[in-house]
């Protein structure tokens, strides 16, 4: 068996699946809970607008949540398809959170989503908006539970190792539940799902502006989610830093590749490119002691590069994996520095241009001029590629370990597969993935053209 | 080695995550194999596809809760099955992503074509996942051969290498086939319930149609079972005989209420076979999960596959408050959307 063939490929396919997944689950986070306050806003006001907003961003809900789902089932299969060895090592710990999503979160959004779909007649007004605000506490807690799960592989917590060291064992769940990374990571990834469907809104809205139509309800629309992303981009600003500043202390190599930081030092750069073989940057553009202030609110304090910590983490973890590397081959404690270092660049580069534009959004002068809405439109992708990058930083930067200082990548894969399996997995549903997001995109482009008076949703008997 | 309490009572919750899976995506799954057959409009086509609208989604999480479950009492049971059936689980996947797409995308196509496809790969879609569950039950019944992982020390890090062919014999291929003629006719009962005219009448014939086959099979499929293989049943033969005896009283009532043309038993009576056919293939299981075919050292068992006791205790403490609450708001939006859904109404999807 080709083991680095297979470790190779599941890490390509887990890569893909996970980002295509979690481009439609920001999106469903913060729609939804959108899509709730307008409805709540129609039961209010009686105010037949509100119904209509409900409806048509309802739609574009829908068209994005059907794909979140599917994309979702892979998600809970995979541990067990491709990381069989991961998911005995982790079972114990990992299983709990994945399960209580089912039966806490996913049974919850799925269920009253159909109710709320063929519910608008039969339902009161009432009970229909509480129906959308389930839907919404449903899929927010299932980002809740696949993150306390997410936070453990990055910061062990709650638990101790079997007698043979073969996995680990839960000991506390209420350690797990309360861990600091999930407490610094699940609001960080709540308030960039606020900002992605605020952003998604507000795009939208300024599209239509631009063209004059249906006015009311898209400067309605552009008002509150301008609001919205807003709210969501400062929040997600702020709390990523003090993510980031616990990280510097938890998973020091993680950030130190984040800034390709190959010596200890204190300067920030805006610009590098990393040089794997020589362990330098070529066309560095620094600011000399930011680093310090970012990771210790100490202008000039050095934080550690990556070389030093190497040297650190082979004294550290050398001889607790000599076993594991004789059977899974050498670790390299030093992770991809290239992308981690501007897949962290460009997430933070997007969030400042949100930061920018939606705080213009604010100004009602601003929703007048046709250049701001053209810009408002184009930023509607920034959120997107902004989650996707800060993923890959998050899950690559933690790299050699899956579970971080206790199970490397390595040892995580399914023994048993054959490469040619795993391109069987990964051409599949590459294709049927491909074939699917084109669908959805020009689903999405159709409907968000229509305006909700335009709109008259597949009536029935088109093509008796 | 015994069982303890906590790894029997996480069999049986397992078990029964699993009848709620087949008892209510079984029909899920019929209705998407009829759809283009019984349907011969585009109307009625759409109007088949509603009558599981409402419902679809939260069944499938069934299958969702049923996995997480496995994963979270069970790991080694979770890692062993999932890495060795993986061919056979990525086509069960294909079809399961392209399903969940169909309700929200098929009407928005605007071509008759580009419906037609969407209808043919529902129907095909579902095909393919309820034969694979057939093959797979087939297998864990059969057992299949499980090789230690050289790196550890026997079961449970044991793994299957016989790809897809090595789960396809006449005994699995069978137990695909009694599941999809199951389905079928769970289905086609169920849209006897749920749809007006021209469908129901053609449900309800089609009903008739796979009750025989069913039956059939069934019969051959738990004979066989029961009498010549030889890792199933394993422990509890009393109560895996019994289940098989009340699976099968099911299934013969059911062809009676079906040719009495009261369907609304037919339904419950079709349910109650799968239920206790789901019950018979667990209490044969029990305890193993996966028999190992060449060597019983080697099964993955609920003793040796099992979480820790901290594991199992936090699960069932979770699993008793979240459950009834679960079967609480779904049984009310059956009993919300119980109206029959006709090709000339309103149709969401």
């Amino acid at each position: 068996m080709n083991l680095d063939g297979v470790i190779a490929l599941s890490r390509w396919q887990f890569a893909i699946t996970t980002v295509y997944h979690f481009l439609f689950v920001p999106l469903t986070l913060g729609l939804s809970i959108f899509v709730a306050i307008i409805e709540s806003r129609y039961v209010r006001t009686g105010d037949e607008k509100y119904k209509k907003m409900a409806k048509y961003w309802g739609t574009l809900f829908l068209i994005n949540f059907a794909l979140g789902v599917a994309t979702g089932i892979v998600q809970e299969f995979q541990f067990g398809l491709n990381w069989a060895g991961y998911s005995r090592f982790m079972g114990d710990i990992f299983g709990a959170p994945l399960a209580i999503e089912a039966l806490l979160a996913f049974y919850l959004e799925s269920t009253l989503l159909g109710v709320w779909i063929f519910g608008w007649e039969k339902l009161s007004k009432k009970l229909h908006a509480a129906v959308m605000w389930l839907v919404a506490i449903g899929s927010n807690l299932s980002a809740i539970w696949i993150l306390i799960a997410n936070s453990f592989m990055q910061e062990p917590v709650g638990y101790k190792m079997a007698a043979d060291n073969s996995r680990v064992l839960m000991e506390n769940f209420g350690k797990l539940i309360t861990n600091p990374n999930f407490l610094y990571q699940w609001p960080h990834v709540f308030f960039s799902a606020l900002t992605t469907a605020g952003f998604f809104v507000l795009g939208i809205s300024a599209y239509h502006l631009l063209r004059k139509k249906d006015s009311d309800i898209f400067r309605t629309s552009f008002r509150m989610s301008a609001i919205y992303g807003f709210i969501g981009i400062v929040f997600v600003i702020i709390i990523g830093h003090y993510q980031g500043q616990f990280l510097v202390k938890h998973q020091p190599m993680k950030m130190a590749a984040a800034e390709a930081a190959w010596e200890t030092t204190s300067d920030f750069t805006l610009f590098a490119i990393p040089n794997t073989k020589d362990s330098t940057n070529s066309a560095e553009i620094k600011i000399p002691g930011m680093l310090g202030f970012l990771s210790y609110d100490k202008w000039g304090k050095p934080v550690k590069g990556i070389k030093e910590l190497r040297e650190e983490y082979l004294q550290k973890y050398g001889e607790k994996f000599k076993d594991l590397e004789a059977k899974y081959g050498k670790i390299d404690y030093v992770p991809p520095v290239g992308i981690t270092y501007w897949s962290f660049r460009i997430m933070v580069y997007a969030g400042l241009i949100m930061l920018l534009v939606g705080f213009l959004a604010l100004f009602k002068k601003f929703m007048e001029k046709k250049w701001f809405l053209k810009l408002a439109f184009w930023t509607l992708f920034l959120p997107f590629i902004a989650t996707s990058f800060g993923w890959l930083m998050a899950e690559i930067g933690r790299q050699p370990f899956i579970v971080y200082g206790l199970f490397p990548v390595r040892a995580a894969v399914s023994p048993n597969l054959h490469t040619s399996d795993v391109w069987f997995s990964l051409i599949t549903m590459g294709l049927l993935y491909a074939i699917l997001i084109v669908v959805e995109v020009g689903l999405m482009i159709k409907y968000a053209k229509k305006t909700p008076e335009e709109e008259n949703v597949q009536p029935n008997a088109e093509l008796a | 080695m015994e069982p303890t309490a906590l790894q029997i009572i996480w069999f049986i919750l397992i078990t029964v995550l699993f009848i709620g899976f087949f008892f209510l995506e079984g029909f899920d799954y019929g209705v998407g194999m009829l759809q283009p057959f019984l349907g011969k409009k585009d109307n009625e086509r759409r109007a088949i596809l509603n009558a599981i609208g409402p419902f679809w989604d939260g069944n499938e999480v069934w299958l969702l809760t049923a996995g997480g479950a496995s994963f979270a009492a069970f790991p080694h049971f979770y890692a062993t099955l999932f890495s060795g059936f993986y061919v056979a689980l990525v086509l069960m996947l294909l079809g399961l992503i392209f399903r969940a797409v169909v309700f929200e995308y098929r009407s928005k196509a605007e071509t008759e074509k580009g419906r037609n496809t969407w209808d043919w790969g529902f129907a095909i879609s579902s095909f393919i996942i309820a034969l694979l569950w057939g093959v797979a039950v087939g297998n864990l019944m059969q057992g299949v051969p499980l090789t230690p992982d050289p790196n550890y020390n026997g079961a449970p890090y044991v793994y299957y290498h016989g790809g897809l062919l090595g789960l396809l014999s006449p005994f699995t291929i069978l137990s695909g086939l009694v599941f999809v003629f199951l389905f079928l006719m769970h289905g086609a009962n169920f849209l006897a319930l749920k749809t007006t005219d021209p469908i129901m009448s053609r449900a309800k014939k089609a009903a008739w149609t796979f009750w025989i086959i069913t039956l059939i099979l069934t019969v051959i499929f738990v004979l066989w079972g029961l009498f010549g293989l030889k890792m199933w049943p394993a422990k509890a033969k009393i109560l895996t005989y019994i289940s098989a005896l009340i699976a099968a009283v099911a299934l013969i009532l059911a062809g009676l209420y079906i040719k009495k043309d009261d369907f609304k038993k037919a339904f419950w009576s079709g349910a109650l076979t799968i239920v206790f056919a789901t019950v018979m293939v667990f209490a044969g299981l029990f305890p193993n999960l996966i028999p190992a075919s060449n060597d019983p050292a080697n099964s993955i068992t609920i003793m040796n596959a099992s979480s820790s006791a901290y594991t199992l205790k936090v699960m069932t403490i979770v699993a008793v408050i979240l459950v009834p609450i679960v079967l609480f708001y779904q049984i009310w939006t059956y009993r919300t959307f119980r109206d029959r859904i006709s090709p000339e109404g309103d149709l969401e999807y």
